[in-house]
């Protein structure tokens, strides 16, 4: 296990480290950094003291660990909007960001478990066509789409929930279920498919021979172990969740930290941009981490393999 | 007599030998796709008015159904006058072009990355199988966000972008095909009479990976369709006034309570084309590739 956990660090590391190197590249390739404090009144000599201030005269190597170093101190630089560090706006946006992935989680739990079990163990019946078309949709409508056909029906014309923002409870149905709809599709495929090989298989037929009873077969002796597949995916799921935000959050407005990258690139707002690809990097990669060390600790094939 | 007992029996037989047809055969997938590719290469000649030339007397005319609503605006128009149903149509494309140009090229590179590293294994499997993990640990909508500030917006950029991320499903389901494929005993026997490795991988091992190749190809279709409309609409797209359906849908939603359609048709067109790709992609996997179920 300790060497499992270790060579995930270690990858982990190095991913992040390949996005750093990448947002550098882009920012370098942005523009001076310098042109930013350009004026008029600029002389030569000033323009070079800058230069050897901020370390550009040094190769690229020195100008990348530099850079790297304020960065994992937290200094992203200063956002080019509204000349505040761009550290303290990206953090601000998180927990907006999730709050709104949470939301879509529990919407995709509570609606693609139990419309993936139904399916599978009424198979052919209405509820497999339910759970079926539930799923279809889920995987085929553009996020933003039915997002803005969820405030159409359901904010303009029926006026039941708010069109955006944040704020109370009621705040959050929309756009959890805009996030959360394309997960929950994957929730019905995949325990609806892994339900039905389970459902057949030999074990299953042994404990109904020996009289169990249905909802203990299902929940108990099936269920249990169809979870395992969809738990991968559900590890995937929650960092695309955090991506997937940035959607869902212009659509309804969102505070949160995709809006804030959408934004930026309207403003050319170049180190904030930055900051939250590096910041939502982590999160992602960190996410991928956890799931992948509970993954193993269920599942003892995978330390090993 | 019998015959009136026999009756609905027969009747009742024909709507199920129906729906067992079409529960066999992806008829209607087939016809939208189809429908769509007619719509890409005949936009000229279908699209009723120019996609882009708008006329600001009818700025968000209601669709033809509508009492106010006109036959010259099938589906109404948008707040620069333009046909709503001609913009669809060129819409598709785009869309179609986008779909096609990324998948080929990203089919080809993975494939061949797959092949090689499944051939070689050792070392090389591991680096090209690690590089194939970051570019699925990475998040893509946002550095393309990144490399569209940097660089502009242009439909190469989206193209390329595109590319970098699309390759990586084709490597990695290639891999595991090559890996099962090179132990056969035909491979073998090739090797050992002569032949060169590349003439191998080409003749000997390509062949079986194709299928393989198309199911995930046409699996890809519909996120990937869904992934530029996405991008679109966040404004990194396509760049307007191309009629692309991602950025009509953003087009239309400052008018979203007082001219619906603008928003609501290009969302439709995507979604049945996403519908029918993965509908198609489902059923040709089933057929030829139940293997991959469990992936996918």
């Amino acid at each position: 296990m300790t060497r499992f956990l270790v060579r995930r660090l270690i990858y982990l590391v190095v991913v992040i480290l390949i996005a750093t190197v990448l947002v550098f590249t882009l920012s370098r390739l942005s523009g001076d950094p310098r042109a930013l404090f350009l004026s008029e009144y600029t002389s030569q000599a000033d323009w070079d003291a800058w230069g050897r201030e901020m370390g550009l005269d040094k190769p690229y190597v020195f100008q990348y660990a530099i850079w790297l170093g304020k960065a994992v101190r937290g200094d992203f630089g200063v956002s080019l909007r509204d000349q505040t560090p761009a550290f303290g706006v990206i953090v601000s946006r998180i927990p907006a960001t999730l709050q709104l992935a949470l939301g879509a989680f529990v919407f995709a739990l509570v609606t693609g478990i139990p419309l993936g079990v139904l399916s599978a163990v009424k198979r052919g019946s209405a509820w497999d066509y339910i759970g079926r078309i539930f799923a279809l949709l889920g995987q085929s409508m553009p996020a933003f789409w039915l997002g803005i056909m969820l405030i159409l029906v359901l904010a303009v014309q029926l006026d039941w929930f708010p069109t955006g923002r944040r704020g109370g409870i009621t705040h959050f149905i929309l756009p959890s279920i805009t996030l959360g709809w394309g997960a929950a599709a994957g929730f019905v495929r995949l325990i609806r498919s892994s339900m039905l090989e389970i459902l057949d298989s030999e074990y299953i037929k042994f404990a109904r021979s020996k009289g169990v009873g249905g909802p203990t077969i299902i929940w108990k002796h099936a269920f249990k172990n169809a979870a395992i597949a969809p738990l991968t995916f559900a590890g995937l799921l929650l960092a695309g969740l955090i991506t997937g935000a940035v959607v869902t959050e212009t659509v309804f407005a969102w505070p949160g930290l995709g809006r804030l990258g959408v934004d930026a690139v309207f403003n050319n707002d170049f180190p904030i941009m930055a900051g939250v690809v590096l910041i939502v990097s982590v999160m992602y990669v960190g996410v991928n981490l956890v799931v992948d060390v509970a993954y193993a600790l269920i599942d003892p094939r995978i330390r090993y393999g | 007599m019998d015959n009136v007992l026999a009756r609905p029996f027969a009747r009742g037989a024909n709507w199920r030998k129906l729906w067992t047809f079409f529960r066999r055969w992806p008829v209607l997938p087939v016809l939208v796709f189809a429908a769509l590719v007619v719509a890409a290469i005949f936009a000229p000649l279908l699209a009723p008015s120019s996609p882009t030339e708008g006329n600001l007397e009818f700025r968000n005319e209601k669709p033809m159904w509508y009492p106010e609503g006109s036959s010259r605006f099938i589906l109404g128009t948008d707040a620069l006058g333009r046909d709503v149903l001609s913009r669809v149509i060129y819409g598709a494309r785009i869309s179609l072009l986008i779909a096609a140009i990324v998948l080929g090229a990203g089919a080809i590179g993975g494939t061949m990355l797959g092949l090689v590293s499944g051939y070689y294994g050792g070392q090389v499997d591991e680096v090209a199988m690690r590089f194939v993990d970051l570019t699925l640990a990475i998040p893509f909508i946002l550095i393309a966000l990144v490399v569209v500030i940097v660089l502009g917006q242009s439909l190469a950029i989206i193209i390329a972008l595109l590319v970098i991320f699309s390759w990586n499903g084709f490597a990695r389901q290639v891999r595991g095909e090559t890996l099962q494929l090179k132990t056969m005993d035909y491979v073998s026997l090739a090797r050992v009479s002569g032949a060169t490795t590349s003439r191998i991988l080409f003749k000997h091992i390509l062949p079986g990976v194709t299928n393989t190749v198309i199911v995930v190809a046409t699996l890809r279709v519909g996120s990937l369709i869904l992934t530029e409309a996405t991008l679109s609409f966040l404004g990194v797209g396509v760049p307007p006034p191309t009629p692309a359906w991602g950025l009509m849908v953003s087009d239309g939603r400052q008018y979203i309570s007082t001219a619906w359609w603008i928003t609501c048709f290009p969302g439709v067109a995507i979604f049945l084309t996403v519908v029918s790709m993965n509908f198609l992609g489902d059923w040709l996997r089933d057929r030829w590739d139940p293997r991959l179920r469990q992936q996918m």
